[in-house]
């Protein structure tokens, strides 16, 4: 079966990116995978998604009805996806923007995270994402964790961005402490 | 080689420089602008000549003067682009010119709309622009199909000095899979003998001009160009047509979810089959022969006429209900095409 991921959030938080570590490491661990991206007149500050599928076998559609995961770091990206997430599935929440006192639906998990909060302590406020990829990591069975966290160093290596690794990887494995 | 990740559009543009492309000359649109952004850097790279030209118009002709010198040209464009390019086209046919024109089909009629598409399979598929043409049309359903589709497209644009055209759609040109990158080949300018030079005092001149000019048998030449391509470029791909009840006909992206729609069907017991052309002109009339025990045949579009249904009612001989499932700014989802199958299944069997 093909897993399917949302990621959504604003322009500049690292959605389209996080996405693509997914495929990266789907890639090198020889699966099918696809990502399509939002695209078109989008504005900065605006919203920013991408769909992301990983699977043994051949996929059909780039789009996805129901994700098994929704990787949201703000609450626009939550109102438009939640009601889609397959029940039994998992939401992370970047708890640093969006209210505590939101409600979610009760049939799927809920991770809050504050991303924002832990990357810009860890001085690497871009690490956001990066944060919120070790959360997924640790809550669900895509990847394992250390899988997850080798993909991220070979994908900044290959893009001759390994000297921020160092960075990146104090950001995921505060995710995946999930504090 | 190993396998990257590229965009479909990004794949495209590099398997063209792969398969000796050495010359683009296009017009930013979305959702096909990466292949001229990829190919401003890229194009350069490998020695060849990128041109930003100031319209879909310009960039045509530009094809097809270095197409006229034997390079091996490309241009790109969607939607409302691509029907500029049509006068061009046109011209290339008649001049018995080879070039690769690839749209990433959007939606709608005029300036119609940025999202993915299946509405320009009768422009493609019946000769656009003016005259009596029909160009070779292959239909890539995947980012490496993508890729591979270049040097067949060149190849086959030369085999028959032949415009071809590549009908993508926003779907695969923006969506990013792993991809290999075919192997880079090297294309001589000076391998064939119709090309133009410059001439020397003495030498033979050599000319591009419009067939119906040149050639007192264009008549017969012309015929007989079209019906082999009909007998030879015949490509597509069967699966689970033999048994099948109801046959799906799609190409591109809907293609994709009719195969996912095929495997569910037939999980649940009911005999689902496709059909995907792979060249949509020529139309692969003979894919049609294996469904032997069906009994209706459903096109996937997205469009709102269902454009293939003429196609599919002349290779079936009009012996079959022939209906369409259509999507608009959405792709096809599988569910929707079963139930509409199953309805046609049902009242096939009353």
């Amino acid at each position: 079966m093909a897993k399917e991921i949302i990621c959504a959030g604003f322009g500049g938080q690292g959605v389209l990116t996080a996405g693509m570590l997914l495929i990266n490491a789907g890639m090198e661990q020889n699966k099918n995978v696809l990502f399509y991206p939002s695209y078109g007149s989008e504005m900065r500050g605006g919203t920013a998604n991408c769909t992301v599928k990983i699977s043994e076998n051949l996929i059909a559609s780039p789009v996805s009805k129901s994700p098994d995961i929704l990787f949201t770091m703000n609450t626009p990206a939550i109102d438009k996806f939640e009601e889609r997430v397959k029940p039994g599935g998992l939401l992370l929440v970047n708890s640093s923007i969006v209210p505590a006192d939101r409600s979610y639906r009760s049939d799927i998990q809920v991770i809050k995270v504050p991303v924002t909060e832990i990357a810009a302590e860890e001085n690497n406020p871009k690490g956001a994402n990066l944060v919120m990829l070790g959360a997924l990591a640790a809550n669900s069975d895509l990847f394992s964790i250390e899988y997850m966290e080798s993909a991220i160093v070979s994908f900044f290596e290959k893009k001759g961005k390994g000297k921020f690794n160092e960075k990146n990887t104090a950001c995921y494995r505060r995710g995946v402490e999930g504090r | 080689m190993a396998k990257v990740l590229l965009k479909g559009n990004e794949a495209l543009a590099e398997a063209a420089l792969a398969a000796g492309c050495r010359f683009y000359s296009g017009y930013p649109i979305t959702p096909q602008t990466e292949i001229l952004e990829y190919l401003s850097w890229r194009m350069e790279e490998v020695g060849g000549e990128f041109i930003q030209a100031e319209s879909e118009l310009a960039g045509i002709n530009m094809v097809l003067g270095a197409a006229a010198a034997g390079a091996r040209a490309l241009t790109t464009s969607s939607g409302p682009g691509f029907s500029l390019k049509q006068e061009g086209i046109s011209y290339l046919v008649a001049s018995d010119l080879p070039a690769v024109i690839v749209d990433v089909m959007r939606i709608g009629t005029g300036l119609g709309d940025i999202a993915q598409g299946q509405g320009d399979y009768w422009q493609l598929t019946r000769g656009g622009g003016h005259g009596d043409y029909h160009t070779l049309v292959l239909a890539p359903a995947s980012v490496q199909e993508n890729a591979d589709m270049m040097a067949e497209a060149f190849d086959l644009a030369e085999k028959y000095r032949h415009p071809v055209l590549i009908a993508s759609d926003a779907a695969i040109g923006q969506m990013i899979e792993a991809v290999e990158i075919p192997e880079f080949r090297e294309h001589d300018i000076n391998k064939y003998e119709w090309t133009i030079k410059g001439c020397k005092k003495g030498c033979e001149q050599r000319k591009i001009q419009n067939v119906y000019y040149t050639n007192p048998n264009y008549e017969t030449y012309l015929k007989e160009k079209y019906d082999e391509m009909e007998r030879e470029e015949q490509r597509y791909e069967n699966v689970c047509v033999e048994d099948a009840e109801v046959v799906l006909v799609a190409y591109g992206i809907s293609s994709r979810v009719c195969r996912e729609a095929v495997e569910t069907a037939r999980a649940e017991g009911f005999k689902l089959g496709m059909i995907r052309p792979i060249t949509l002109w020529p139309f692969p009339v003979k894919a049609f022969s294996e469904a032997k025990e069906a009994k209706a045949f459903l096109t996937v579009e997205m469009n709102i006429l269902g454009q293939m249904m003429d196609d599919v009612k002349l290779a079936t001989n009009a012996n079959y209900a022939v209906d369409h499932y259509g999507s608009i700014f959405e792709i096809p989802e599988a569910d929707g095409i079963i139930a509409k199958a199953k309805d046609m299944w049902k009242k096939g069997e009353i």
